[in-house]
């Protein structure tokens, strides 16, 4: 059978706190990572990610000991990213518990990376996280929480990462994003046919019927969100009690 | 009880060890032969290529230490697809505890395509190839059911390459094509899947497993 879609709770972490920037512009305080992610591992999420945020290196220092936890803690996988710009930086958070880790912005600026960690610690971790944005033909990538446009187009960008050796794609909509207007679908359809990795959609969930169309009218395998769960909009048992009716969800 | 987790530079190993602590067991992470004879359970984890971990566990010995164990051994991911025979992934001979292969899903799917058009592929075959595709994107990452014991449990996998059937299958798995989810012979027991990160259904495995 396919597998199950993924609901992914998504928390922001900086200077060991969770945080959600609507359109990553203002920020809120959501509270404690790991009691949060023990919350949701325990309402059934199906997979966590952790992104750091943190703008120092004093800050970034405290991200670890919360990989650590939130491994002792919770009995579900998770997702770390945030600043991996080298396979140590990387090697440290696996050896942390992290069971993926995700790069960004320092995959576009040397996509060599990719193809390294993915030799180190295998595909299967290796997940290329991309922001991209509708211009007036496609989608152009977007770097540094959305603000660079890179002029890259985004259909060709995700096919040159599975080149290179992502295991699994995590693509948000900066339109979408912090808006609750929904899924970008008309990407994530084009997505599916170009590469043959999971897909996780993020950016836009505002309603349980974004969930739904994303999942029934897409074969993407994973939905994440982050204040709709932050702010108990949607409480996930409930999303999921929902989904469940139209698309294969665990329960 | 001791439980050891065979340490030999192949595995996840912060997570099992992290998944039998919240179950309330201490384990020791070691490659030291006297060690893991001694345990009274054996943990052999492993992710990355086959071919790595397969030349780090000859490096130290394990390769012949393994099967020769008598107490309950648990193979978690590549260390249950390194116990079976011969492996497409580095082209190598497993230890050849479990009577299966281990084939890239892929590969499975593209001779399924032959095996059910009994043909060279043709242009709407190709287009079949490509809708199993999409539905059925590689690594098989995230949740899935697997028949086991009698009953369908849902666990969490990350993988490309899969075991057949074969006499030793303990558990199903189908993606799209039935495998080996679970083995099992003699002392000897693998999972294709990860219980150290499947929940309440993983922590059940593995309790499970340190009751035998």
């Amino acid at each position: 059978m396919p597998v199950y879609k993924r609901i992914i709770p998504c928390l922001d972490v900086q200077n060991g706190r969770t945080v959600k920037g609507i359109n990553f512009e203002s920020i809120r305080d959501a509270g404690d990572p790991v009691q949060l992610a023990r919350f949701y591992a325990d309402q059934g999420a199906d997979e966590l990610v952790f992104l750091d945020i943190s703008a120092t290196n004093e800050e970034r220092s405290t991200f670890i000991p919360i990989v650590e936890a939130v491994a002792a803690q919770v009995n579900i996988p998770f997702t770390v990213g945030g600043g991996i710009s080298s396979v140590e930086s990387a090697r440290a958070l696996l050896r942390s518990g992290a069971d993926k880790i995700s790069v960004n912005s320092s995959a576009v600026k040397r996509p060599e990376l990719i193809t390294e960690l993915a030799e180190e610690f295998g595909k299967q971790c290796v997940v290329v996280a991309i922001d991209i944005r509708k211009v007036e033909e496609g989608w152009t990538v977007h770097t540094h929480g959305g603000k660079n446009d890179t002029g890259m187009n985004g259909l060709e960008w995700i096919q040159q990462v599975v080149s290179l050796g992502a295991g699994e794609l995590l693509i948000t909509s900066m339109d979408g994003d912090g808006t609750k207007n929904g899924f970008a679908l008309d990407f994530y359809k084009k997505a599916q046919q170009l590469v043959s990795v999971p897909i996780i959609a993020s950016g836009g969930a505002g309603t349980i019927a974004h969930f739904e169309e994303l999942f029934t009218q897409t074969n993407i395998t994973g939905g994440l969100a982050a204040s709709i769960f932050h702010f108990g909009e949607i409480p996930i048992p409930e999303l999921k009690k929902e989904l469940s009716k139209t698309t294969r969800i665990r329960n | 009880m001791k439980i050891a987790v065979i340490d030999y530079g192949a595995g996840n190993l912060f997570s099992v060890q992290q998944a039998f602590k919240r179950l309330g067991s201490e384990v020791i992470l070691t490659d030291n032969e006297q060690e893991i004879r001694s345990a009274t359970h054996v943990i052999f984890p492993g992710v990355g290529h086959a071919k790595s971990a397969m030349t780090q566990l000859q490096e130290k010995g394990l390769d012949d230490v393994i099967p020769t164990l008598t107490q309950p051994v648990l193979g978690i991911c590549l260390g249950m697809q390194l116990m079976c025979g011969w492996n497409e992934e580095g082209d190598l001979a497993g230890l050849g505890i479990f009577q299966t292969q281990i084939r890239s899903i892929e590969s499975q799917f593209a001779n399924s395509q032959i095996r059910k058009f009994a043909k060279l592929r043709t242009a709407s075959n190709n287009k079949g190839f490509r809708e199993k595709k999409i539905h059925y994107p590689i690594p098989h990452m995230g949740w899935n059911d697997v028949q086991i014991n009698g009953k369908s449990e849902v666990f969490y996998f990350v993988h490309s390459y899969a075991a057949e059937i074969c006499k030793d299958t303990w558990g199903i798995a189908s993606y799209p094509d039935p495998f080996s989810a679970a083995l099992k012979k003699d002392n000897f027991y693998g999972v294709q899947f990860h219980p150290e990160k499947s929940g309440k259904a993983g922590e059940d495995l593995l309790t499970q497993f340190l009751a035998v």
